[in-house]
């Protein structure tokens, strides 16, 4: 891979809740067209750093820059340029497919003609022609999910974030998920995506894992499993956990 | 301004797959108007009466004839102790004992004059005022056929000797008590409507957790509260049209005024109540809180607004915190308007404030809501 254009450079990125510290002099750079995960236990700061960087939270203290704009002062241009897609479930489950796609493309700024363009084709893309105008609490967890990660980047953002996307879902619908991840990435599109699957994480360019508000490690995964002398992303993580517990 | 379109459109769709909101909108004006103008009197009828006729003489038998024959009076129960009509009274019986004295006659006939006893509850204030009243004047009315038929009309007769008052009622002459209540009681149902429905709807997508993804979106913060704001406005203006048409046809109430001014003032105070719902919204975490506060606005406003009591009679303090109420202009508004036929010019004033009041409070929902915390 070409490693040219930094999308996302974060340097000391700090924020505190109170005494809390949920991230603690975070430093990273991702760049264009990657796939990026970000790897951590429960509650280690995913989260929190990813709100930061899609412009919903501010930070305490540190360099954060998104698609070029910054993360303190221009919270607005950075949404016009990111897609952002979370574990808890985002579309209107009391609208229909079609209605969803139309909504958000919408409020994106998307012309009439792109909103038919588009909508057709993602309709036609996942075979939904039939399925078209009915409501999303009638879909199964998996479609759901799919049509989410397709209104979130309906708009060609530059970056996409997935906060967890394929929480609950079963593997064929995550490796068909991770299908439509990589088309984008093809497209152009950086992914920035955090997740629990070991699995998953290996389906990364590159990983960062957060243990305890902390960035312990960042790498490929291939270096990383060699870093760790072990077989798979799963020892590495386990091993990380476990160097802080004891 | 096109996001604004595809805000709304998204609104509408959402309001009316709601299975609850139909009903709504159309079932709570038919119940509140029905209900609420019919049995939110303040005329009062049907006193409970207790007689303790001592006397027994012709004209006591008059007197009490002359209650009976009452229209505000029920006369339930007649004894000849008074020690039981206290009992009466106590138990919640009857509401007003009338104590006709032994030698009531005698002495009216001798002395030129007799006493009368009258024994009110009077734990709600204003129903034994009235009662007082009624009772007054009925007795009022045996004195002057009394004085009439004992000792004739004549000049220097102390009964035709007050000063006659000539009265005429306007705006409302018959009196009736449902021409005023039904502007005020459209003003609640409006009201309640919008605040309610703008109160719940935006910390409802808090709740399911998609303002998240509206918060990611670039949308503008005031696009996106005007999105909200105008389906309701739409559906509240709609509700006043309905609760007119059944004011008219049910209650054949007086709509003196311009209807396009009622509605325009509608639109401007609908404004200031969806503002606050909104903002209560920003505010709050949950349905549940919203409610709350929804609810502590409204009472508040509504108990101060004029509409059940009159503003001037409120201690000072009351009348100046009133300057804040909204529903107080409006309410005042409506029956201006409607009952009286005023005018652009005659309602200016409560126009300016209503306005002032639209415009800060939906700075403040806008300011309020924060797409980044």
């Amino acid at each position: 891979m070409v490693k040219k254009e930094k999308v996302i450079q974060v340097k000391n990125l700090v924020k505190k809740f109170g005494d809390f510290v949920a991230n603690d002099h975070l430093t990273f750079d991702v760049y264009k067209g990657e796939i990026f995960g970000f790897l951590g236990a429960n509650g280690a700061g995913k989260t929190t750093a990813i709100r930061i960087l899609c412009g919903l939270s501010i930070p305490t203290s540190g360099d954060i820059s998104v698609a070029g704009f910054d993360a303190y002062t221009q919270t607005e241009n950075i949404k016009k340029n990111i897609g952002y897609m979370s574990q808890k479930f985002s579309l209107y489950e009391d609208l229909t497919i079609t209605e969803n796609i139309k909504f958000y493309a919408g409020i994106y700024g998307l012309s009439d003609k792109e909103i038919k363009q588009k909508s057709d084709k993602l309709i036609q893309k996942f075979n939904l022609s039939d399925k078209k105008n009915k409501l999303i609490k009638s879909l199964p967890l998996g479609w759901k999910q799919k049509l989410a990660f397709s209104i979130a980047i309906i708009h060609n953002p530059k970056i996409v974030f997935l906060d967890e996307p394929t929480g609950g879902v079963d593997p064929i619908t995550r490796r068909q998920f991770w299908d439509l991840i990589y088309e984008a990435a093809d497209a152009g599109i950086t992914v920035f995506v955090t997740t629990h699957y070991m699995d998953e994480a290996e389906y990364c360019n590159r990983l960062s894992i957060m243990v305890d508000g902390k960035i312990e490690a960042l790498d490929t995964p291939e270096n990383l499993i060699k870093q760790y002398k072990v077989d798979n992303m799963d020892q590495v993580f386990l091993k990380l956990a476990r160097k802080t517990n004891a | 301004m096109r996001t604004i379109k595809f805000i709304i459109q998204k609104e509408f769709k959402q309001i009316f797959r709601n299975k609850s909101m139909l009903p709504m909108i159309f079932v709570i004006p038919l119940v509140q108007l029905l209900v609420l103008v019919n049995a939110a009197t303040f005329e009062i009828k049907n006193i409970d009466l207790i007689i303790v006729d001592k006397d027994l003489s012709s004209t006591s038998r008059q007197l009490t004839a002359k209650f009976n024959g009452s229209a505000f009076f029920n006369v339930v129960k007649t004894t000849f102790s008074v020690q039981q009509a206290e009992d009466y009274l106590y138990q919640d019986i009857g509401d007003l004992v009338l104590v006709i004295p032994q030698n009531f006659e005698k002495q009216l006939v001798k002395n030129q004059k007799a006493d009368i006893q009258l024994l009110i509850n009077a734990i709600d204030g204003v129903v034994a005022g009235l009662s007082n009243y009624y009772a007054t004047s009925i007795i009022a009315g045996l004195n002057k056929e009394v004085i009439t038929r004992w000792y004739g009309v004549s000049k220097g007769n102390s009964a035709y000797k007050q000063i006659s008052i000539q009265y005429s009622h306007w705006y409302n002459p018959e009196l009736n008590y449902k021409t005023f209540m039904v502007p005020g009681i459209l003003v609640l149902l409006i009201t309640n409507i919008g605040l309610f429905l703008a109160g719940m709807n935006l910390v409802r997508e808090k709740e399911i957790g998609t303002i998240e993804q509206i918060n990611v979106t670039p949308i503008k913060k005031h696009h996106f509260i005007i999105g909200k704001l105008i389906p309701f406005w739409i559906i509240s203006l709609f509700e006043l049209a309905l609760g007119l048409i059944i004011g008219k046809l049910v209650f054949d109430i007086p709509i003196i005024g311009s209807l396009w001014l009622v509605f325009s003032v509608t639109a401007i105070y609908m404004l200031v109540v969806l503002a606050i719902g909104l903002f209560i919204s920003t505010i709050t975490e949950n349905q549940l809180q919203a409610m709350f506060f929804a609810f502590f606005f409204n009472l508040v406003f509504i108990l101060m607004s004029g509409l059940f009591t009159a503003v001037e009679s409120m201690p000072t303090w009351g009348q100046i915190l009133n300057k804040i109420n909204p529903i107080a202009y409006f309410i005042r508004v409506m029956r201006m308007v409607l009952l009286k036929g005023s005018t652009f010019i005659d309602i200016l004033p409560e126009i300016i404030s209503l306005s002032m009041f639209a415009v800060l409070m939906f700075s403040l929902a806008v300011w309020n809501y924060r797409k980044t915390s």
